[in-house]
């Protein structure tokens, strides 16, 4: 047996607010970040397309350049941008974060990916966390970017998407975990 | 054009639970219905946040006036990748209930005491060579609703953050011996009863202090990149 094998997950259960609550964290621009500044909020819903009051969800995602603060990327990221961020939903299911819209990121040999925000769902009844990705919907790039052009559903590929509300700063990506509309998750 | 960084390794089948586990009520409408997408991991997912500034919160028996009540443990080891690199300067964050079985939530309807020296909120972050240590209590056994009379073994819930976003991890500690882990769906939710095993820590009496303390070990291990070679499979 191998003794340095994987642990495996466990659910994050209904009172991770108790260990993982900090507030300031869905916020990603507190230390000025450089770049167009967004919000993306939405609900969390479940099969019935019942709120689900208890999931926290993680953001990360690189700056206004593309860029992300790592050793992975050679490129010198913008200090002021956090990358990650945390938020958990309230009894209506809502989430929100305050960020930047990112940059076109590298992708496989030497091609650029559209513009995207990682995101990692953990909740009740969630074993293990669910991942997908937030594109935005007026981006031209997302005609070229291999992970969206590789789904051959649109109604799928469409879950992706975040929309712009009236024009504005803010930006509307909802989760449904299951059923009508389910959001397209990957096998990361 | 430089070379292609490798991708973190796949699971081994049967050490992740599935989303759907009919034994655990709380998934059948919360699973997805539909077969995750393959992804082929880029930047976004070899990379990940980093957390060296995080105050630390180690010692979970003296955050109030007085002492916590209960059975004080150690609980430590270290954070590894599958095959055995240490990872240091990683965050780690824990919470837990009280030694009565009571979580300091609002949504806690459990019929038992809150301790006013215990909040079971802890964070670390590893040392150079990937270890953490936490002093804490016991934590109780406690009722859930999943089904009649269930009791949710004693645990403590960590959430770790390695290298990267393909990295993270959120799960649960349990302690040897205990009589609910045969029982309990969120436990047997690991197909693999090896990985199963890998979730309970080891009393460990080099770790216990004298007339002070129980040591209980927990090494977390993390996924690897696909070229890092097995060196337990030598």
């Amino acid at each position: 047996m191998s003794r340095h094998a994987a642990t495996p997950s466990q659910t994050v259960g209904p009172f991770f607010r108790l260990g993982l609550d900090r507030p300031e964290w869905n916020d990603l621009t507190r230390d000025g970040a450089r770049g167009e500044k967004i919000l993306i909020e939405g609900r969390v819903l479940d099969g019935d397309g019942a709120p689900v009051d208890d999931a926290v969800l993680e953001i990360w995602q690189a700056d206004a350049e593309g860029r992300y603060d790592h050793p992975e990327d050679a490129r010198r990221a913008d200090p002021g941008f956090r990358g990650f961020g945390r938020a958990m939903t309230d009894e209506a299911g809502r989430y929100r974060f305050v960020t930047i819209r990112p940059g076109r990121v590298p992708g496989w040999e030497g091609s650029l990916q559209a513009p995207h925000v990682n995101l990692t769902i953990f909740a009740r009844g969630l074993l293990k966390q669910l991942v997908t990705r937030i594109y935005f919907a007026d981006e031209p790039s997302n005609d070229s970017d291999p992970l969206l052009t590789g789904i051959a559903d649109p109604a799928v590929r469409c879950t992706l998407l975040a929309a712009r509300q009236d024009g504005g700063a803010a930006w509307r990506f909802d989760v449904v975990l299951q059923g009508k509309g389910e959001t397209a998750f990957f096998d990361l | 054009m430089s070379r292609e960084p490798p991708p973190y390794a796949r699971p081994r089948p049967g050490v992740q639970p599935p989303y759907l586990h009919r034994e655990y009520g709380s998934t059948v409408k919360r699973a997805p219905s539909r077969a995750l997408l393959p992804l082929q991991q880029t930047l976004s997912e070899i990379t990940g946040p980093r957390f060296r500034d995080e105050p630390e919160l180690v010692d979970l028996t003296r955050q109030g006036k007085g002492e916590a009540l209960g059975q004080r443990i150690i609980v430590a080891g270290r954070l590894l990748e599958e095959g055995g690199r240490p990872l240091p300067r990683a965050l780690i964050e824990l919470w837990q209930c009280n030694a009565a079985g009571r979580y300091l939530h609002g949504k806690d309807q459990h019929d038992a005491p809150l301790d006013p020296n215990f909040t079971g909120v802890g964070r670390a972050i590893t040392n150079e060579k990937g270890e953490y240590r936490f002093l804490t209590i016991l934590p109780g056994a406690y009722p859930w609703r999943n089904t009649a009379n269930a009791w949710r073994p004693a645990h403590i819930h960590f959430s770790v953050f390695g290298p990267a976003f393909a990295s993270r991890l959120v799960t649960q500690m349990y302690f040897p011996g205990d009589p609910l882990l045969p029982l309990d769906p969120i436990y047997n939710s690991v197909p693999d009863e090896a990985a199963r095993r890998r979730l309970v820590s080891a009393y460990d009496p080099a770790l216990s202090e004298a007339e002070y303390a129980l040591g209980y070990r927990f090494d977390v291990v993390l996924r690897g990149r696909e070229s890092t070679p097995f060196e337990d499979d030598r």
